[in-house]
């Protein structure tokens, strides 16, 4: 749970994670074994249209919950079970309470259900005197401990099987060992005993079906079949977002959730229960069954524009299967009961803004849980979101607001830039680096050295040097964001270079700044919007035939997220569409649409590895041009293991957590110095900074290019 | 291949995936004799229950007591077939029961049930047991057999949805689908098989046209 006050405790609380070592390399196993099984387990099918399907038969039953309700409440009264609706998790639990008070129930046994967790529900039902035993497994284990899940399907997954093994001593009063087979069975026998003596089952819902008014409930240990089948009352606890109005519709979503939580095809056991079933142990032969259906702000979030589509979440916890910063610092820091992505943003609307606006910032804007959500939520667009909704309820912080500030003023933030270019001149190599680090970084910054400002920034090298092309074939605008302005202006001029020499006429329009993304990942809104119009209005659209821009990060925040920002002006939205249509990344632009040959680049056979920016991989979903690329330009490309991982810049996410950006460094690096590969290409400056920061600092003899740098070198 | 067995190949693959154990079978027969087979060949100690040789606490450990011969449950079978299974296990010395599930809640050896449906794509089989008795068998058995006519093996879910409709309409219902044996990650995400449910899972595809 999270427990922080503040960003500082909470980056206490990260760092002991970091130096959880079991925990580390778990989760690194898990988050690799996933991948693998998730592949299989979709094999031959269309994923995206799946998706696809889920995202608009779940915005249908959002849009109609209270109608579902209504319909699945008058078929379950019908077959004769109880239904009740609960506005709030304190609701909820009072209501089950009652109803083992009425029922004269004592024992209670429990399925996993995360809606149970997110009323805190055994709490409430210990204070009444109630006995809960969780059956799930690692549910059980984390009861017995006293803990809340670390993740949404595997809610042990911290633990250590010595752990257990010390845990299920305690409480047998028998020496255990630390076998896992052993362990298991010691579990089934002792809660054996607890199904036997409850008078009262609890479980969850995966389906809450409009059309039958019966629940579907999905398994592997068999433990909801004994929950629902032993006691005489069966009580099941579901958010509306359950509601679906068909079968069909749950066997839709059945397809994707087992597959995209643990790689399963399905599950061992999926339950439907419709209506009062028999029950030999209570007095008349039926057991007594009640639903109760929690809202806790969810019928608020289906009415929200854009959280609407939270609703869409069928809780596989695949979000956090494949989060980078999951996979370093664990679920009991990367969410508060919720984890994952998905629980940064449930954490803000069912527990608070104080638990969630630590938790927010944790979001490093890869996208890796867009791309994998079974239901295609924008997960890291609605964490920035709430994060700018937080800062605009509670105060922005100095730093996010004076860099607001600053990006709004193109003249300022240039003026600045250059002034710094003065300021770093007794600390500047001759190697481009940073010799110390400058005061208002902390020594956690030292794992990559930083680049100096370059000598001459690109819109001044291209004043002096504009292109003139004859006969062109195509006619582009340059986007060249600050890093490769001010920075590394020499990436640009290489593009430059190869661009005259196949019929490109380019045009760089000064009035250009910075894309405003890091201004975006700061939570400030409001900022990210004036520097978007800014650029609008620094393009004349319709004069070029593509916008190219060497930055996966500017490429994607112009292409995604400019309609997105205007869009409450029908003409700067009009405007914000076409140039986005325009947008294009250089090696898309270079493979895809000049269409280079090998044969115009000498054949060097030097090896090179390739790191994939997350903005390029899964922001723009280009993934074959830039390996084509670089066969391609001469040289002999070779495959790094988790090559579309993040490399843990993140822009501002590494000056906010430079632990965790320093961590998925090393992993990375680790991986690039592994393919024996002396030149690491990649398509962003952002990621060339965090790159070649990084080696610099561990000496290494990897050298980092973008792509345009070699094939400018390597032209005939 | 005939579209019939390329389903029945699927299903079969599929269901060796999760560990269920596939036997094709021509009659009733051979599917009685495989479940006295396996009753005979279960544990070298007749009497032990799964994890009553693990340390367990005083109360867990009363349960194991309570179970005094091998079990054979099979409610919800046809007469006759019944009938024909319980004359096999007594002349095995089993005991066969159709009824008093909750007697025998510390476990049986073996639910002998029968499947309405299998599902090919997934290796699944749907068993609708409204009744308690039928449910419970393939809940506490230790090893669940279950025979699945090859012409009741579909494609998959959707192939089913309508027939599943008209069951849940009929109320009260209570439907499964199983794949595979119980299992659980829970402990360091290795795969461990029975955890609340059969320790293992014997699918009889009888081939019935």
């Amino acid at each position: 749970m999270q427990k922080a006050h503040d960003l500082k405790e909470y980056r206490d609380e990260l760092r002991e994670s970091l130096d959880n070592d079991f925990l580390r390399t778990t989760l690194d196993n898990f988050a690799i074994a996933y991948r693998a099984g998730r592949a299989n387990a979709f094999k031959d099918m269309d994923v995206r249209s799946l998706i696809n399907d889920i995202a608009e038969s779940k915005d249908i039953a959002g849009k109609n919950a209270d109608k579902l309700f209504r319909d699945f409440k008058r078929n379950a009264e019908a077959a004769g079970i109880h239904v009740h609706f609960a506005k709030d998790g304190a609701e909820a639990n009072a209501i089950i309470a009652k109803i083992a008070k009425d029922t004269g129930c004592k024992k209670i046994v429990k399925s996993k259900s995360m809606t149970a967790e997110e009323t805190l529900l055994n709490h409430d039902l210990e204070d009444e005197g109630l006995e809960v035993t969780e059956t799930d497994l690692g549910e059980w284990i984390i009861q017995l401990r006293h803990e809340g899940p670390s993740h949404m399907v595997m809610p042990a997954i911290h633990l250590s099987r010595y752990q257990v093994g010390e845990l299920f001593t305690e409480v047998t009063g028998k020496e255990q060992d630390a076998e896992i087979e052993k362990l298991v069975k010691v579990a089934r026998r002792e809660l054996r005993q607890k199904y036997i003596e409850a008078d009262m089952g609890i479980t969850g819902a995966n389906f809450a079906v409009a059309e039958t008014g019966g629940i579907g409930l999905v398994t592997n240990e068999g433990n909801a079949r004994l929950v629902s089948t032993l006691p005489r009352v069966h009580v099941a606890l579901m958010g509306l977002d359950k509601l679906l109005p068909s079968l069909h519709d749950a066997l839709r979503i059945l397809k994707a959730l087992p597959r995209n939580a643990t790689g399963q095809q399905i599950t061992s056991y999926v339950t439907w229960i419709t209506g009062a079933n028999e029950c030999l142990s209570a007095e008349d032969g039926k057991k007594e069954i009640h639903y109760v259906m929690l809202d806790n702000g969810r019928s608020e979030l289906v009415n929200d524009p854009l959280f609407s589509q939270v609703n869409r979440c069928v809780r596989c916890g695949a979000c956090a299967n494949v989060c980078p910063v999951y996979r370093l610092v664990g679920g009991h820091k990367m969410g508060h009961i919720y984890i994952g992505a998905i629980g940064l943003i449930l954490t803000y609307f069912f527990h608070g803004k104080d638990k969630a606006k630590n938790l927010v910032q944790n979001c490093i804007n890869c996208e890796a849980c867009k791309d994998v959500c079974a239901g295609g939520i924008d997960l890291p667009r609605l964490i920035k979101d709430i994060h700018a909704r937080i800062q605009d309820e509670d105060g922005h912080p100095l730093p996010s607001m004076l860099l607001g500030k600053v990006l709004k003023n193109r003249k300022l933030f240039h003026t600045l830039l250059r002034a710094a270019k003065w300021g770093q001149k007794p600390v500047a190599e001759k190697d481009g680096f940073i010799r110390h680090l400058p005061m208002i970084f902390s020594k956690e910054h030292s794992f990559r050295a930083l680049p100096t400002i370059a000598e001459k920034p690109f819109r001044d090298w291209w004043k002096e040097n504009k292109i003139k092309v004859k006969n062109p074939k195509h006619r582009v605008a340059l986007f060249s964001g600050c890093v490769q302005d001010f920075v590394y202006p020499e990436q640009m001029q290489a593009a430059v270079e190869l661009f005259q020499n196949n019929e490109v006429s380019m045009t760089y329009p000064m009035e250009q700044s910075c894309c405003g993304l890091p201004v975006q990942m700061m939570g400030e809104m409001k900022a990210s919007k004036d520097v978007a119009i800014q650029n609008l209005r620094a393009f004349e659209t319709d004069a070029y035939d593509y916008i190219i821009t060497l930055c996966a990060s500017c490429a994607a925040h112009l292409k995604h997220n400019y309609p997105k920002l205007v869009a409450d002006n029908p003409r700067l939205k009009a405007k914000a569409e076409e140039f986005a249509s325009k947008v294009i990344d250089y090696s898309s632009f270079v493979n895809d649409v000049l269409k280079v040959e090998a044969s115009a680049f000498t054949k060097t056979g030097e090896k090179a590895t390739y790191h994939a920016p997350c903005h390029l991989c899964r922001g723009l979903d280009v993934h074959e041009a830039p390996r084509e690329l670089i066969e391609k330009g001469g040289l002999e490309y070779v495959e790094c293991t988790e090559e579309e991982v993040c490399c843990g810049f993140g822009g501002t996410f590494s000056m906010k957590f430079p632990e965790l950006s320093a961590e998925l460094l090393n992993k990375k690096l680790n991986n690039v110095e592994a393919t024996g590969a002396d030149t690491l290409l990649t398509d962003c400056p952002g990621c060339i900074m965090q790159l070649r920061g990084g080696l610099k600092a561990r000496d290494s003899h990897v050298k980092v290019k973008h792509v345009s740098e070699v094939l400018a070198k390597n032209k005939k | 291949m005939s579209s019939k067995d390329s389903l029945c190949q699927k299903f079969t693959e599929k269901a060796e995936l999760v560990s269920a154990f596939v036997t094709t079978i021509k009659t009733e027969d051979e599917a009685l004799d495989y479940t006295i087979n396996l009753c005979d060949k279960k544990q070298a100690c007749q009497l032990l229950v799964s994890g009553c040789e693990e340390g367990l606490s005083d109360k867990a450990g009363e349960l194991c007591e309570t179970k005094q011969t091998k079990v054979i449950a099979a409610p919800g079978l046809k007469k006759t077939l019944y009938k024909e299974l319980a004359a096999k296990s007594e002349k095995a010395g089993f005991n066969c029961i159709d009824s008093g599930m909750r007697d025998l809640l510390a476990g049986i050896d073996i639910g002998f049930t029968y499947a309405e449906y299998g599902i090919a794509d997934t290796g699944t089989l749907m068993l609708d047991c409204p009744g308690e008795e039928l449910r419970l068998s393939t809940m506490i058995s230790e090893f669940h057999v279950c025979v699945l006519p090859t012409s009741k093996i579909k494609a998959n879910t959707y192939e089913v949805e309508k027939m599943m409709l008209t069951r849940m309409k009929k109320t009260p219902d209570y439907m499964a689908y199983i794949t595979g044996a119980s299992r659980t990650a829970d402990i360091e995400r290795v795969l461990a098989l029975g955890v609340h449910g059969p320790l293992e899972l014997h699918i009889l595809l009888l081939e019935d046209d």
